[in-house]
């Protein structure tokens, strides 16, 4: 299949259609809307479920009742719908079903404003919600990768039965590429043994976020635990790049990660000797690479559209090896690649 | 003198039993709240329609969150209020399955009024069922929105001001006047006859959504003695004499559809 010129949001809502989403439920919100207008007209022409609902409280759950039947359901959304959420996403989390979760992020706090920004960082990689959990984050920095992350949280929320983000920002949503679409997807799942069909000849299923005992609950919690360890062992991933002999590594997510890389290509130029890690996985973070890399680099600076939210776990990847230093733009400006290559090229000059 | 011992066969015949869609499990209900037996009768009437196989439950937050355990059905969980939208979400996936919410009063009308009300707008062709108690129940009893004028709750100690807290919400009357639903009653289970009338207008409230008739409530009034400080039997006698003055039981909206269901039984 040819390139063509995309959208970002349409690109994720083609993607999703395309990887086999069964059921969309979402609501508008500045700067993802196009994804819900394009599922409102896609959705229906296929057969499939689309659904306008009214409030980013309802579309949160009736993913969670559409999910419970085994089917594929997503919604998307921004910050503040997002925070919306929060209550339905903890409940999806311990009731092993999958959804897929786009938040194309925005200034805040607050109403904030529509520009870009990656301040919903520790919101979504935190679990966001009441109650230990996580989701799987997956941050893209082009529009073709958020076309192939958000295939990959199809895959991921399905085989782990839990809650797949994508985090993209309003650069993503709105920006326009020439991008790939993959093929439409057969469907031919069945419905999996968990879901509620109707009890025919089996004994009832329930699917519960509820364990009125301690010893249940308890129970209820290791087993989720248990499986987050798995996706923290196998699901990693992120991008090195000059990494090797880097004395100053520059870790950076999304739409920034992109950014820092003509930052650091230029610096390169100037003779310095910096890299780049950008984590594709926000959660699970790539602590091990982050670890690796610092542990030969004299400095780290992290660069993100917040205030600082994504150092933390830097911080605590590179545990001391190397100084952590941090640079950031909150509330919807966007960092230019010159003003990461001023600080890489001051931390150059650092002894 | 002998003793004249008469041997008379007697051959067993089953007459009532617990209803197949209706948990062995003992209730965590306190005694005398009339959960158990609303359940019994959703129960029944799921048993009487055969479709205990096609049937899934939402159970959200408070007394009701046991529903999903009571009746054996396929059921979820759902966060406080929004059982009517996770409902949805099954049911827009398998429209030819029954659906139906069990909420309580604090749960629909105050913290899952939007839920309610766009589920009732949009037709959708769920069934809830309501149980209203006039408190909330599971957090040991305090002012929900069904609470009377001047009743005594743990948040309302000198009694329900409605200067201030407004008049209570009757849910029924409410949804029966939005465009999208079918059926709406209102019940009671404090005698023989408000037992019958219930059961009837949960199966009319069920056979309207098999036939896709749009959204259905039937609202119970039913009793919380623990809460209330009644015995049982006073408070059931306090929803005959005090609660049904301000919510009046009966079929409260009959669309078309539904008449003409139940004219063909």
């Amino acid at each position: 299949m040819a390139k063509e010129l995309l959208k970002g949001n349409i690109a994720i809502a083609e993607a999703a259609l395309r990887a086999g989403v069964d059921a969309y439920f979402g609501y508008p919100i500045t700067p993802q809307t196009e994804l819900l207008e394009h599922m409102s007209r896609r959705m229906p022409e296929l057969g499939r479920v689309f659904l306008q609902a009214e409030s980013e409280i309802a579309a949160i759950n009736m993913v969670y009742g559409a999910a419970c039947t085994g089917a594929w359901a997503m919604t998307s959304s921004s910050g503040p719908g997002i925070s919306l959420m929060q209550e339905g996403l903890s409940y999806i989390a311990l009731s092993d079903v999958p959804a897929v979760v786009v938040d194309i992020m925005r200034g805040g706090p607050g109403l904030g404003n529509i520009q870009p920004s990656q301040a919903d960082y520790n919101q979504l990689t935190r679990g966001g919600g009441h109650g230990d959990y996580r989701c799987i984050v997956l941050a893209p920095a082009t529009v073709q990768e958020a076309i192939d992350l958000t295939v990959l949280a199809f895959d991921l929320a399905d085989k782990y039965r839990t809650v797949a983000i994508l985090a993209g920002d309003g650069l993503i949503g709105q920006m326009m590429e020439p991008a790939q679409l993959p093929p439409m997807r057969e469907r031919s799942r069945t419905r999996p043994p968990w879901a509620l069909t109707g009890a025919r000849g089996r004994p009832p299923n329930s699917i519960a976020a509820f364990g009125l005992e301690a010893e249940t609950l308890e129970a209820m919690n290791w087993r989720l635990q248990a499986k987050l360890q798995r996706i923290r062992q196998t699901e990693v991933r992120c991008e090195t790049w000059l990494v090797d002999d880097a004395e100053i590594l520059v870790v950076a997510f999304g739409s920034v990660g992109r950014i820092a890389k003509t930052a650091v290509r230029e610096a390169r130029a100037h003779g310095i000797r910096v890299g780049l890690i950008r984590p594709i996985t926000l959660w699970p973070f790539p602590y091990k690479p982050i670890e690796q890399a610092a542990a030969h680099a004299r400095a780290v600076l992290v660069v993100e559209m917040n205030t600082g939210q994504m150092v933390d776990d830097v911080r605590m990847a590179v545990c001391g090896q190397a100084p952590v230093y941090f640079h950031g733009r909150p509330g919807g400006s966007v960092p230019v690649p010159e003003e990461i290559l001023e600080r890489i090229v001051e931390l150059s000059k650092e002894d | 003198m002998d003793e004249q011992i008469a041997v008379v066969n007697v051959q067993e015949q089953l007459v009532y039993a617990r209803p197949r869609a209706l948990t062995e499990e003992t209730t965590n209900y306190c005694p005398g709240c009339t959960h158990g037996l609303i359940n019994k009768l959703i129960a029944e009437v799921i048993d009487e329609l055969g479709i205990q196989e096609n049937t899934i439950s939402v159970s959200p937050v408070g007394c009701s969150v046991f529903f999903y355990r009571y009746l054996v059905l396929d059921g979820v969980v759902a966060p406080h209020g929004r059982a009517p939208a996770v409902a949805i979400g099954i049911k827009r996936m398998l429209p030819d399955r029954v659906v139906i919410t069990y909420q309580g009063d604090g749960d629909m009308a105050a913290i899952g009024m939007s839920e309610v009300v766009w589920a009732a707008m949009r037709g959708e062709n769920i069934t809830a069922f309501f149980v209203n108690n006039a408190n909330y129940g599971m957090t040991g009893g305090q002012m929900a929105p069904t609470t009377l004028a001047g009743q005594v709750t743990t948040t309302t100690p000198e009694g329900r001001d409605v200067e201030t807290m407004g008049m209570p919400t009757r849910m029924a009357e409410l949804i029966a006047g939005l465009p999208g639903s079918a059926y709406v009653a209102r019940c009671s289970t404090y005698d023989a006859r408000t037992i019958r009338d219930a059961r009837n207008a949960i199966r009319l409230a069920l056979r309207a959504q098999m036939a896709e008739a749009g959204f259905t409530m039937v609202e119970f009034l039913s009793a919380c003695p623990t809460n209330w400080g009644l015995s049982p039997q006073g408070a059931l006698q306090w929803i005959k004499d005090t609660m049904v003055a301000y919510y009046p039981l009966g079929e409260i909206k009959v669309s078309e559809a539904v008449q003409r269901l139940k004219t063909k039984r």
